[in-house]
């Protein structure tokens, strides 16, 4: 399978299946597309021969450019075949460890954002904050079923993790002291609206923190849009100066500014140019909302055109900056293309429900922080283990190659068929697709692959 | 080739022989916490392919 398109005056053809990226020149991309099509040879040739007999395109050259083509096949990098499929995993059966917590240590919050999926931490439930206890307990648990899996990552979520800063810092501590022992390395990530952001805070996070998530949704109205607190105030005075200094100090620690765009702002480009420009932030992160299709809010049909574009203008604009040598880092469009993830990780994807699983305050176990408060996805407890095994299978069987929609997607390794998540709150069965989300990830992974292939044409001139 | 251009990529294929070590970031723990994407996961096998 190939994917090709334009863009930037780039002209570019990915092979699926081998994971190679080509550039070609205007003919080459028609030829490679009637090969695609099932034309013949003398088809393709009479094709090509006709639409750039202007340009004065000669058989020689439409032969070395057929030359090109079979030598790309017989490299396995172009029209290559599922292979993978082949040998299908039987991901039923596969052996899986749990490498990652997503820690809800504070189901509560002192925002109050209208678009909230956890609804303000509560996630449909109850408020409250994880105990010491409990948490040491997930920490235990994580580490008895990592196997050999060395990297263990916590991430404190809530809610507000802030609001129970304490407990965070005794269960960091509490980790470190087994982590040698246990032969273990805990990479611990902190998502924070930054309201309780202090000194203290930003020693501990840039001491302890692997990567720190910061919540800003860019320009000040539109952040106090959504992001206000139970009186209605907006947070964005409160919190910028919060986190320009938990930036300034982190001293090149990761961090992303995470910021997420509505219907309402769909020009948010804007916002991510405010948090480089006026900010100072060079890496953000800027998702599309997740929520129900009636909130007004929710993004729509006619935004995806809108949204498309948005995202080519971040992505040559990107280049400008690189060029200027003040360059950013847009998650989405973080691709190493050498040094990627392998076929494996590409095929069984996230791992919710597997390898990752959220940890309410009470001490219970969901697929994935999304599935928090839906009581047929709680798997168990941290002190009995998975005892839902029929619903944790359900996960386990969940990959690229388990949704029927996407097996003709070009970019399916590239999303190992999308998050469990929106597809069950999108179509009732973590076996569906979130369509919607599906289109803007295609629109990101062509904008990211545009941008390596302008960069290795610009180290090559 | 003088049509066509290939940027250096990893081989999916030969990553089938000696990927899977698991060390690798789980994905929604680092920006995003509501999409699913792979493609900007760092491998952390050292004998990579």
């Amino acid at each position: 399978m190939i994917h090709q398109y334009k863009l930037n005056g780039y002209n570019i053809v990915l092979d699926v299946y081998s994971g190679s990226i080509h550039l070609t020149d205007e003919a080459a991309y028609d030829a490679i597309r009637y090969v695609d099509e099932g034309k013949t040879r003398e088809e393709a040739e009479k094709l090509l021969l006709d639409s750039y007999k202007d340009q004065g395109i000669t058989k020689e050259d439409i032969a070395d450019i057929f030359s090109d083509i079979e030598e790309l096949k017989s490299a396995g990098k172009l029209f290559t075949q599922d292979v993978y499929q082949d040998h299908k995993y039987d991901m039923k059966q596969r052996n899986t460890v749990i490498k990652a917590l997503c820690l809800l240590v504070a189901h509560t919050c002192n925002l109050n954002c209208e678009y909230c999926f956890a609804s303000q931490g509560k996630f449909q439930g109850s408020a409250g904050l994880m105990s010491f206890e409990t948490g040491k307990r997930a920490l235990d648990f994580l580490v008895e079923h990592s196997g050999f899996r060395r990297n263990l990552e916590v991430d404190f979520f809530g809610g507000e993790p802030l609001m129970n800063f304490e407990v965070c810092k005794q269960l960091v501590a509490y980790a470190r002291s087994i982590e040698k022992e246990k032969k273990k390395n805990f990479r611990f990530t902190l998502t924070t609206n930054g309201v309780g952001v202090t000194d203290e805070v930003i020693e501990w996070a840039n001491r302890e923190c692997h990567n720190v998530v910061l919540s800003l949704d860019g320009r000040k109205d539109v952040n106090d849009r959504f992001r206000v607190d139970y009186k209605g105030n907006g947070s964005y005075d409160r919190i910028v100066p919060n986190f320009r200094k938990f930036v300034d100090a982190r001293g090149g620690k990761g961090y992303y500014m995470r910021g997420t765009y509505t219907h309402f702002n769909t020009d948010f480009t804007k916002d991510i140019f405010h948090m480089a420009d006026d900010l100072g932030f060079t890496e953000l992160s800027m998702e599309p909302v997740v929520t129900s299709p009636d909130s007004p809010s929710a993004l729509t049909k006619e935004d995806l055109p809108v949204l498309f574009e948005q995202y080519e203008i971040l992505a040559k604009d990107m280049l400008r900056r690189e060029r200027e040598g003040k360059p950013i880092t847009f998650y989405h469009y973080m691709i190493d293309l050498e040094h990627g993830p392998c076929i494996y990780k590409r095929i069984s994807g996230c791992g919710s429900g597997t390898e990752y699983m959220a940890v309410t305050a009470w001490g219970d176990l969901y697929p994935c922080h999304q599935f928090v408060g839906d009581p047929d996805y709680k798997l168990g407890d941290i002190w009995n283990g998975v005892t839902n095994t029929a619903k944790q299978d359900e996960f386990k069987y969940c990959n690229v190659y388990s949704h029927p929609e996407c097996q003709d997607c070009w970019a399916k390794l590239y999303c190992s068929g999308g998050c469990a998540a929106n597809a069950y709150h999108t179509t009732g069965t973590i076996q569906g697709v979130y369509q919607y989300g599906c289109e803007l990830f295609k629109k990101r992974i062509e904008c990211a692959l545009m941008l390596k292939a302008a960069t290795a044409m610009g180290e090559e001139n | 080739m003088k049509h066509i251009q290939t940027l250096n990529t990893r081989d999916m294929a030969k990553s089938a022989q000696n990927g899977g070590c698991g060390e690798c970031q789980t994905s929604c723990q680092s920006a995003c916490k509501t999409s699913c994407g792979i493609a900007n996961q760092a491998c952390e096998n050292k004998n990579e392919q």
